[in-house]
């Protein structure tokens, strides 16, 4: 049973996966180019400014695959591999569940997805939301997913334990208050968390870098506009650019909500459509019909 | 296991397991497996060759999963 159990939920997650790679490739990518045109164009723009400057140039990223291939395969397999990972865990939790409670199968599968979705995505997204290209200094990525893992390991962790006490209240105080007192105790050391964690501007490398071209003092490390910092003029393709005087413009607001807002619709797809499926599939496993013999009523009783 | 002698009763039940059972200690790796391999699957897609790399610093599996890196919300660049 609890390998059919796996597989069943690796599949929901797989299906879910597919689904979101062809809602990323309409809606994500036309966006993702766009941050990936705003970054070339700026990036030129500094290697102008920083040799005018005489100041060191940033080398180029890597170009190991292209952009097809990124956009295509490489997106579908993270995409499909992520819910593949987050189907199996699904399918683990809900195993170790099992016979447990009396929740039926289906509402028990889009329990555990609902809490996926916040514990791994939303409650992090909080605090650090998703990134088009474009946007993350490469010098903070280590510190960046510290924070990022912290944050994922704390929401999960914080919402376990809610749902436990809420579980354990909720004979004393009926469900509604035993809800209402479990959100409270959780949201009180959440939003501690929120306020503790630094914002991704303030972090000490990104204020070291702030008499840098394009690495104005900012809360996030969403791109400033470039401006000259310089207290004198630089000359740029024959043109003049006066001290303060702005080269290129801060990333576009329109495409970086659009790309959280897909981000967001895309995990809540992800989730949502592998734990319909999943809890389908659960409903029609538990109910066929198959022949009774004393082992399997030992392994359900082994199982608790 | 084909009969269990238990003390105290006359009747000895006779129980016959299923071959597709699992023994509990069968079932705690296929959890604890499946739990790792999935957990690994997390990372690679979301985190190696970012802050941290297991297979060296090359830039594969980062330009590879580079798109849902992002689009996932994990911290990419």
């Amino acid at each position: 049973m609890e390998l059919r159990v796996i597989l069943r939920g690796a599949l929901s997650g797989l299906i879910a996966g597919v689904l979101a790679f062809v809602f990323a490739k309409i809606f994500a990518e036309p966006v993702i180019n766009k941050a990936i045109a705003y970054e070339s164009g700026r990036d030129a723009i500094l290697d102008k400014l920083n040799k005018a400057a005489g100041r060191p140039v940033a080398p180029d990223g890597p170009e190991i695959f292209s952009r097809h291939v990124q956009s295509t395969v490489g997106l579908a397999s993270g995409l499909i591999g992520f819910g593949v990972a987050m189907g199996a865990i699904v399918a683990v939790v809900y195993l170790v569940l099992h016979g447990r409670t009396t929740i039926r199968p289906r509402v028990m599968a889009i329990c555990l997805a609902a809490f996926g979705f916040l514990g791994v995505f939303l409650l992090p997204f909080v605090k650090y939301p998703a990134n088009p290209p474009a946007i993350g200094h490469s010098f903070t990525i280590t510190t960046r997913g510290h924070l990022y893992l912290a944050m994922v390991g704390a929401s999960i962790v914080l919402l376990a334990l809610a749902v436990y006490l809420g579980y354990r209240l909720h004979r004393r105080f009926g469900v509604f208050y035993a809800s209402l007192m479990a959100a409270v105790a959780f949201l009180i050391p959440y939003c501690v968390l929120i306020g503790v964690l630094p914002s991704l501007g303030d972090l000490s490398a990104n204020v070291a870098h702030r008499g840098q071209f394009g690495y104005a003092r900012a809360a996030t490390e969403t791109p400033q506009p470039i401006t000259n910092v310089l207290s004198t003029p630089l000359v740029i393709n024959g043109k003049t650019i006066a001290p303060g005087q702005l080269v290129y413009p801060g990333f576009d607001a329109d495409v970086l909500w659009k790309f959280r807002w897909y981000s967001l619709l895309n995990q809540l797809l992800i989730w949502g459509a592998s734990s319909l499926i999943f809890g389908a599939l659960l409903e029609r496993f538990f109910r066929t019909p198959r022949t009774p013999s004393p082992g399997q009523a030992d392994r359900a009783a082994a199982f608790g | 296991m084909t009969s269990i002698p238990v003390s105290g009763t006359s009747v000895i039940p006779k129980v016959t397991v299923s071959p597709e059972a699992l023994s509990r200690t069968r079932v705690l790796v296929l959890l604890g497996t499946t739990l790792f391999l999935a957990l690994a699957m997390y990372y690679f897609i979301g985190v190696d060759e970012g802050m941290t790399s297991v297979f060296g610093k090359t830039m594969m599996i980062h330009e590879w999963v580079h798109d849902s890196r992002h689009f996932l919300g994990f911290p990419c660049h």
